[in-house]
């Protein structure tokens, strides 16, 4: 019966043929339109790291200047406050990690000299945020103590340099500097850049990795957002490294409750004791933040995807009523079908169904058309975007196709319930008699 | 006939059909409320990406220089490429700069009229520049003078600053001197660090490297100081139209000399400008999309609605054209029926896009509607809907009264 329904769908199709296109087109539009904002927003403002999002925290301190009463703790802690937590007497992975600049010096001299963005981190920074590596490892806690000059190449980067081969072990000149290969990372762009997001929320992920010991140690080149709220005792590198210059992304994991606990105390008794000293004046009432905490407070997700879905909300409406108008237009134009039909027995319940099996039959093909309007519409946003953004993930995955297509298929049932209803209630006479 | 006869009429019949009429006032109502918003921040934002740096923006461009290597003498270059670029042909001026208007990378800091008086900071961005900045940026000087070659000092990064003197826009002397600003020349200001920095000239405008964002905007100063850290930009000003030659020129040029770095960042302001308010140029253009396909979609569903309207209609059109209706007044019949429809529309639309805004500005901090955005909706979807039904009425008042009334059909 399915079957036969879905064929006088058709059937009614090609007797219509305009007003059913206006339909399916208006329906395609409508969902397109609504699933390029909805997978923006859902990227946007999603979570980067599922398995562990609740488990990984950022660590923000009591800081900012007293005197100034509009100061804002920076989101960052300082180098001082970072060394301290790093060797905190907890088992707990926990990662410090800033910013470099370097240029690379290629061996093969058919390249030029380039410049990179560069991370430096401790050695939990793979494990704890999941780094999918193609070749080799990351460093341990050892070449962070002895500063070891050892370096994690992103896929894109090892291209460049290599030709994509496996090169741990190859030797890679940086900002003046040897550094050993030891690993090569699989391309990884987490949207929302969730471990460092001062430099944008949705930048690109850095190209080589080092022991964050190095950047302080070698004094590179350091990069990202620096916030001071207070002068410092004299110009050189040690009392910039003492001062009140946030500069450092801090992140601790804590897998249980009991552990988030015993942080939170420490953090507490940690900031205490400085404050004693007559630092960290402002107090603050939470200092952990978990992943989606965070990118809410940092207010990753921007405005703009949130207008533009309320926009698209109100296009899939329109086209929706588009639809419900274009249908009782169709389904009344019936009526003298639907009249013969009941005249020859046919009861309700059948003509109810076969209706809805219509209007769903246009919507899905509306929802066929729609995944190409959301293909195009991602494509043409990627194009706008440009390519200092990170736009790989701005593309629909199986679910979003699936979510796209019953969209389109439950909405035009929806819109096709009330214009059904109405055909189905004509008395059959009218339509008999005036044949 | 006259038209506020027939006016009575077709209010009545319409009365027959109101889910059909609801419908097509909806979609009126809400294609004008989104068309409004949208406009609006179309509006917006484009006000916003066109305001002006400050600077003689056509003609001016920058290229970065980075230098590495044990060999590399950071000031010795400078002095090499600036006077190199000085003397091109075209060339207006150039002058070093730490970081470029509206270029979205640089420094601020917080700025107080007296000592250690941190509860009271005015936040600026900072531009260290040569002396030569004020005639390459084109800025107009509106008190005191700029600074001279003798004022600009080098130094390395863990040297203290040891300029002394600074050039402000007027943005800023009027927040540190509120009623006073352009008396802020030969007073002095002092960074965070306590370093007392003479203010002797005030130019009328400077944006910050990030006019973008809400903060600081056009609180600029101008120190002559320049920190030798490896990284050095160039801002060019040439003759109108020779800027595009010169860059290559300039590029070309700074990477031929035989010294271990890279040149890169090589952009117009034009170019930078289009980088930094990419997202708003963005947003722009989808919401033109928006706007069109939401217009196009409602049009087409009001030509469906029309067609099968007149279609079911056929019988009594006919029969008023055997009775003496001339096709004008069954076309003014069909246009009138639309009117009413798609007014009914802009006045529920009217309403709607008040409240949408309202909505917006809470949640999204954009602007308020302007009032006379309203009546231009209103006009335009009123338009769209007659423009849309002209069609089907007009082939509607063709059909020849035998035809329409004739039984077979």
């Amino acid at each position: 019966m399915f079957l036969y329904y879905i064929r006088l769908s058709m059937l009614s199709y090609k007797r219509n043929p305009v007003l059913s296109s206006l339909m399916v087109l208006a329906v395609a539009v409508g969902v397109g339109a609504f699933m390029v904002m909805f997978t923006l927003n859902y990227v946007m403002g999603g979570d980067p790291i599922p398995q562990s999002s609740d488990q990984l925290f950022h660590i923000q301190l009591d800081y900012g200047d007293p005197a100034d009463p509009a100061s804002q703790p920076p989101p960052q802690l300082t180098y001082r406050d970072a060394t301290a937590l790093l060797n905190a007497p907890f088992p707990y992975p926990r990662v410090a990690t800033s910013k470099f600049q370097g240029v690379v010096e290629p061996e093969n001299t058919e390249l030029n000299p380039f410049y990179i963005d560069g991370r430096g981190s401790t050695a939990d920074f793979f494990k704890m945020f999941d780094v999918p590596f193609a070749f080799g490892t990351g460093w341990d806690s050892v070449a962070d103590e002895n500063q070891q000059q050892v370096l994690v190449l992103s896929e894109a980067l090892n291209l460049k340099l290599f030709g994509g081969e496996n090169s741990v072990g190859r030797v890679v000149n940086l900002a003046g500097k040897s550094f050993r290969v030891i690993g090569v990372l699989e391309n990884w762009q987490p949207a929302p850049k969730f471990y460092d997001v001062n430099n944008g929320g949705f930048s690109r992920t850095e190209e080589a990795y080092i022991p964050w010991s190095l950047i302080a140690g070698q004094r590179l080149q350091r990069a990202g957002n620096t916030s001071c709220w207070a002068p410092r005792t004299d110009n050189s590198y040690e009392a910039f490294l003492d001062s009140e210059c946030a500069w450092v992304q801090f992140w601790v994991e804590l897998s249980t409750r009991e552990e988030k606990q015993a942080y939170t105390d420490y953090l507490a008794q940690y900031v205490a004791q400085e404050r004693a000293y007559g630092r960290m004046q402002i107090p603050q009432d939470k200092r952990l933040y978990n992943v989606r905490e965070w990118l809410v407070k940092q207010e990753v997700q921007p405005d703009e995807t949130r207008i533009l879905t309320a926009l698209a909300a109100m296009l899939l409406a329109v086209c929706l009523l588009n639809t419900v108008g274009l249908l009782l237009a169709k389904f009344l134009g019936k009526a003298s079908e639907i009249g013969v039909r009941q005249a020859l027995g046919a009861h309700k319940g059948a003509l109810l169904t076969q209706h809805i099996v219509e209007a769903g039959f246009l919507g899905l093909m509306g929802g066929v058309l729609g995944l190409g309007v959301s293909t195009l519409g991602l494509k043409g946003a990627k194009l706008l975007m440009g390519e200092q953004m990170n736009i790989e993930w701005m593309q629909l995955d199986p679910a979003m196709i699936v979510v796209t297509v019953a969209l389109a298929i439950l909405s035009s049932i929806a819109a096709g319930i009330y214009p059904t209803w109405r055909a189905c209630s004509i008395s059959p006479a009218t339509h008999l008699k005036i044949q | 006939m006259s038209i506020s006869l027939e006016v009575g009429p077709i209010f009545r019949t319409q009365l027959r059909n109101k889910l059909g009429v609801i419908l097509i006032a909806l979609q009126i109502a809400f294609t004008m409320t989104v068309m409004v918003n949208a406009v609006d921040i179309i509006q917006d934002r484009n006000a916003k990406m066109a305001s002006p740096t400050g600077l003689d923006e056509a003609n001016i461009f920058h290229i970065s220089s980075f230098g590495f290597g044990e060999s590399f003498n950071e000031s010795t270059v400078q002095d090499e490429d600036i006077n190199m670029i000085r003397a091109l042909p075209g060339v207006i001026d150039a002058a070093i700069v730490s970081a470029v208007p509206a270029g979205g990378s640089g420094s601020s800091d917080a700025f107080m009229s007296e000592p250690d008086q941190r509860e009271f900071t005015t936040n600026a961005a900072v531009y260290r520049v040569d002396e030569h900045a004020v005639t390459t940026m084109g800025l107009k000087l509106v008190a005191g003078e700029t600074f001279g070659a003798e004022q600009v000092r080098k130094r390395s990064n863990s040297e203290a600053l040891g300029a002394d003197q600074v050039v402000v826009s007027l943005a800023f002397a009027q927040e540190m001197f509120p009623g006073a600003a352009l008396e802020a020349v030969g007073k002095t200001i002092y960074d965070y660090e306590n370093h007392g920095l003479r203010v002797i000239g005030i130019v009328e405008k400077l944006q910050s490297p990030w006019p973008n964002s809400d903060w600081i905007v056009e609180r600029s100063v101008l120190i002559p100081d320049i920190i030798i850290d490896g990284n050095t930009t160039y801002l060019v000003r040439t003759e109108h139209g020779q800027r595009d030659d010169i860059m290559l020129e300039v590029e070309e040029r700074l990477a031929a000399s035989a010294h271990e770095r890279i040149v890169r960042n090589n952009l117009s302001m034009t170019q930078s400008r289009a980088e930094l308010y990419r997202l708003d140029g963005a947003m722009g253009k989808i919401l033109y999309v928006v706007i069109a396909t939401l217009m196009f979609i409602t049009a087409m569903g009001i030509v469906g609605l029309s067609v099968f309207g007149i279609n079911k209609r056929q019988r009594q059109i006919g029969t008023r054209r055997a009775l003496g209706a001339t096709r004008a007044g069954i076309l003014r019949y069909l246009l009138l029926e639309n009117f009413l429809v798609s007014g009914t529309g802009v006045l529920l639309g009217a309403v709607l896009s008040i409240v949408f805004n309202m909505f917006l500005v809470q949640m999204f901090d954009t602007p308020k509607l302007d009032w006379y955005f309203i009546p231009i909706g209103m006009l335009v979807l009123i338009l769209l809907g007659q423009l849309s039904v002209l069609g089907p009425a007009r082939s509607a008042s063709y059909a020849s009264p035998a035809q329409a009334i004739s039984p077979s059909h």
